[in-house]
């Protein structure tokens, strides 16, 4: 189960598996002396839409935090594009194209919009490029566009949201890690964030999500794993996931009597 | 001007704030009077025989609470109430509350013998309430000048607005005029104007009555007759067109440049000695700018770079420097200084710089302690001459001038330059990649992270840069005073530093700028003078409550950020369109 290389039957709107883009193998982390994850496996696939469900305290932000380089494994590897990346520094990862919008979508509050995106691009030198993809954004979020000058902290949920996105897909990501993205949003403004975070993965970018609104992620993912105490007790396809009985139990508070 | 509705009656609340700022007026006139600061200030004479700087210490209170307790909020969509005979009347009750106050505290001092704990328990301070009239006196008088006072402060409330303007800006003239008189008289001796303060100042100081008249009614009328044109003169501005205001801007900084050059030409002794120390605090406050201001580091040990760049300098240059003396030139030691002050600040920062917030104020104070304490120490008295310190540093001697401490306008000239170092990369630094690495930092040290900016080497940085301006400070205050002593570093100074960044407004450069120049210039360094000299050991408590008013009423400085005010105009004008707008706003979010 906890093999996700191997394809699943259902497979059928999953990419082609080629080498994966971003690769735990028996990843095992500490705390100290306190055990979190314990020999989890995870493979993204380019232009890939996958989440990472569980409860609190599962492991799943020290999941992001690990593939981040944040936590350095104390066993198994951190694979980027084949290439072992455990001990490399995050700055080395955000070059080579992994970016996380953090939790609560922390913008730099008191700097402009303007000086969030270009922070986001921190460590790129492309000037062109850089303008080229900051025109991207505001043509994906005309908003972002209208707020620029505007403090950050100042910008209603929804547009903090997008200038976090914005923010992180101004360093060219492969994959983009997400971290609970519709934490603290109005109940509307989740279903636009989750409509938004599709409109990106149809783009082509590869998505890792750490959501708590289990159906929802599932809705728009390509695959799901479940962690539980460390461990990926769950993988498989979102349709599956959807359905599947002991996570609708858990989850998805799934006790209809439908 | 919005129409208003007839005065209101008095309500309840209405007794409450009068008995709330009734108290706190009296309350500030006792503490200011158990402080000494009536008896100690009444030496120096503002306008004279009728008033010295003593009482004005008292008399300000009850006028400004006066006019604070009727102030009110213009409250959007209600007509506010005509300002009339309610508002004098609760002027008059809380100066007279206040009045009550200093009178109670006669009569206690004239019944009880409190001066074991409280040192201004004295006859003194009695005399003084007194007018030296008997206690019976001094009760009735200040019962009565609480409450004209407070009058006076509501009355700019009920005056029309002109009139009040006028009023207060000749009050605020006849105050800054009477007590910065040295300061006057020194700028008008270099213009060869002596005529004017001859006129102006009585033979022994302080204004005559005489003087103070025309001054006010000359004031007031300027006042009257150039209402308006200020803003007309700042529309005009906005309608420029950007390559016009451009140079009109540039043309402001040019003259503002060349009258800072000449200025001092026209200055004696004692202002120019000022000017220089001004401007040695303008060059720590830019430097601990950028480590506090910019990357967020609480760096309470900012004197130590101070102390490191004056011992640098002493040692290089100093033929009395008990350990090595080259005695090197300035510019070769200056940037010996650099890579020192570079190596100190790594040192330092190293250790330090992974910590985050408090403990990182308490570790760098130490720190800051213990460079000093390292200076004072026997262990390295052979080297630093511990206590006695180093003595008879040289002039810098620039080959066409010698800048030394008996000629402060050189050091004005120099610390200018330094200045203009540290304004430059205060600037550059600013809009740079690390400046924004650095604003990321103080924002969220975790996104910057995660944003793939080394924290700990951007920190770093600034630590480093900051260490390098402060050296900058120190070689040329070791170079002005001619000789260096621990004594010199002490711990207030990184405290008063602070002050000065944080009431100039953290991270703005020209904030920072005003502020060193306000405080240090007016209240002067821990152990500088400035502008108003008597106020001598009143300046920490002034210090102090300056800090604390600021950090309640306006955290963003003396001088906010034009881009801030900026936004807030902004963040108006777009709640205005969102009040408006609200529900197609909502829809356009849900479909998009």
């Amino acid at each position: 189960m906890t093999d996700s290389t191997t394809p699943t039957p259902e497979a059928d709107q999953t990419p082609d598996k080629g080498t994966a883009l971003l690769e735990f193998r028996k990843v095992n982390t500490h705390y100290g002396a306190v055990h979190i994850l314990k020999d989890v496996d995870l493979a993204i696939y380019p232009g890939e839409l996958v989440c990472l469900l569980g409860g609190n305290a599962s492991g799943k932000s020290t999941t992001l935090k690990t593939l981040l380089g944040m936590v350095t494994p104390t066993s198994g590897d951190v694979v980027l594009d084949g290439e072992i990346v455990n001990d490399k520094p995050i700055s080395y990862r955000v070059e080579r194209g992994i970016t996380m919008v953090p939790e609560n979508r922390r913008l730099f509050k008191r700097l402009s919009v303007l000086e969030n995106l270009q922070l986001g691009a921190y460590l790129r030198s492309d000037k062109d490029g850089i303008a080229a993809d900051m025109q991207h954004i505001f043509e994906l979020f005309p908003r972002v566009e209208e707020r620029l000058g505007q403090k950050a902290g100042t910008l209603s949920g929804g547009e903090q949201q997008m200038v976090a996105i914005g923010r992180a897909l101004m360093s060219r990501p492969r994959v983009l890690l997400m971290d609970e993205p519709s934490m603290g949003l109005a109940p509307a403004l989740v279903q636009v964030n989750f409509e938004l975070i599709e409109q990106i993965h149809e783009d082509g970018m590869a998505i890792f999500m750490v959501e708590q609104n289990a159906n929802m992620a599932l809705s728009i993912a390509d695959r799901g794993w479940v962690i539980q105490t460390g461990r990926v007790v769950l993988d498989d396809t979102a349709d599956v996931l959807l359905v599947h009985p002991e996570l609708r139990a858990s989850y998805l508070g799934g006790r209809d009597e439908r | 001007m919005n129409e208003l509705a007839p005065p209101r009656q008095i309500l309840d609340q209405d007794w409450r704030r009068i008995l709330q700022f009734g108290s706190l007026c009296a309350l500030t006139l006792v503490f200011i009077a158990l402080i000494g600061m009536p008896v100690q200030l009444d030496t120096r004479i503002l306008i004279r025989r009728h008033l010295s700087l003593g009482y004005l210490s008292l008399i300000w209170i009850p006028m400004i609470m006066g006019y604070l307790v009727s102030k009110e909020l213009v409250l959007e969509g209600i007509i506010s109430a005509k300002k009339g005979p309610r508002d004098l009347l609760a002027g008059a009750l809380t100066g007279m509350i206040g009045g009550a106050g200093l009178s109670l505290l006669a009569v206690l001092i004239n019944n009880f013998d409190l001066r074991d704990p409280l040192l201004n328990w004295s006859p003194q301070t009695l005399e003084q309430l007194n007018f030296g009239n008997g206690i019976g006196f001094g009760i009735g008088i200040w019962l009565l000048i609480g409450g004209a006072l407070g009058i006076f402060g509501s009355a700019l409330h009920v005056l029309p607005a002109l009139t009040a303007k006028a009023v207060g800006v000749a009050l605020m003239t006849v105050a800054l005029v009477s007590i910065l008189e040295t300061a006057i008289t020194d700028l008008l001796e270099g213009f060869r104007l002596t005529f004017i303060t001859d006129s102006l100042y009585a033979k022994r100081g302080g204004l005559s009555v005489v003087s103070t008249i025309v001054l006010v009614v000359f004031v007031a009328l300027v006042t009257v007759l150039a209402a308006g044109q200020g803003d007309a003169l700042r529309v005009k501005y906005d309608a420029l067109d950007a390559p016009r205001r451009k140079s009109a801007n540039l043309t402001m900084s040019f003259a503002g440049v060349i009258a800072l050059l000449l200025l001092p030409l026209f200055l004696g002794k004692i202002m120019n000695e000022l000017l220089a120390n001004v401007g040695l605090f303008v060059l720590l406050a830019l430097g601990l700018n950028i480590v506090v201001g910019l990357a967020g580091i609480l760096d309470l040990g900012y004197v130590a770079f101070f102390a490191v760049g004056g011992y640098t300098t002493a040692v290089l240059t100093s033929p009395n420097s008990p350990w090595i003396s080259p005695e090197l030139h300035f510019g070769i030691v200056i940037l010996i200084v650099i890579v020192i002050a570079a190596m100190i600040g790594l040192a330092v920062g190293a250790p330090v710089i992974r910590m985050r917030g408090d403990y990182l104020a308490i570790v760098t104070l130490g720190f800051g302690e213990i460079i000093r304490l390292l200076f004072l120490s026997d262990w390295l008295s052979p080297y630093f001459g511990g206590a006695q310190g180093i003595t008879n540093i040289p002039p810098v001697d620039l080959g066409f001038a010698e800048v030394k401490g008996s000629d402060p306008r050189s050091v004005f000239y120099l610390v200018l330059f330094f200045c203009a170092i540290a304004i430059y990369i205060s600037w550059r630094l600013q809009g740079s990649r690390l400046g924004r690495a650095w604003m990321a930092i103080r924002e969220d040290e975790k996104v910057a992270e995660a944003m793939g900016i080394n924290t700990v080497n951007a920190k770093l940085m600034a630590f480093v840069v900051g260490a390098i301006l402060a050296s900058f400070s120190g070689a040329v205050f070791a170079a002005k005073v001619g000789s260096i002593f621990p004594s010199s570093f002490l711990i207030l100074v990184s405290i008063i530093i602070l002050v000065v960044v944080i009431v100039g407004g953290m991270g703005n450069i020209t904030g920072v700028i005003v502020g060193a120049v306000v405080l240090i210039g007016v209240l002067g360094g821990p152990k500088q003078p400035g502008l108003l000299q008597e106020l001598g050991t009143f300046k920490l408590l002034i210090y102090g409550a300056l800090l604390v008013f600021m950090m309640l009423k306006r955290p963003e400085g003396l001088v906010p950020n034009a881009r801030r005010s900026h936004e807030l105009h902004q963040e108006e004008f777009l709640q205005d369109a969102w009040l408006k707008g609200i529900v197609d706003d909502d829809d356009e979010e849900v479909t998009a």
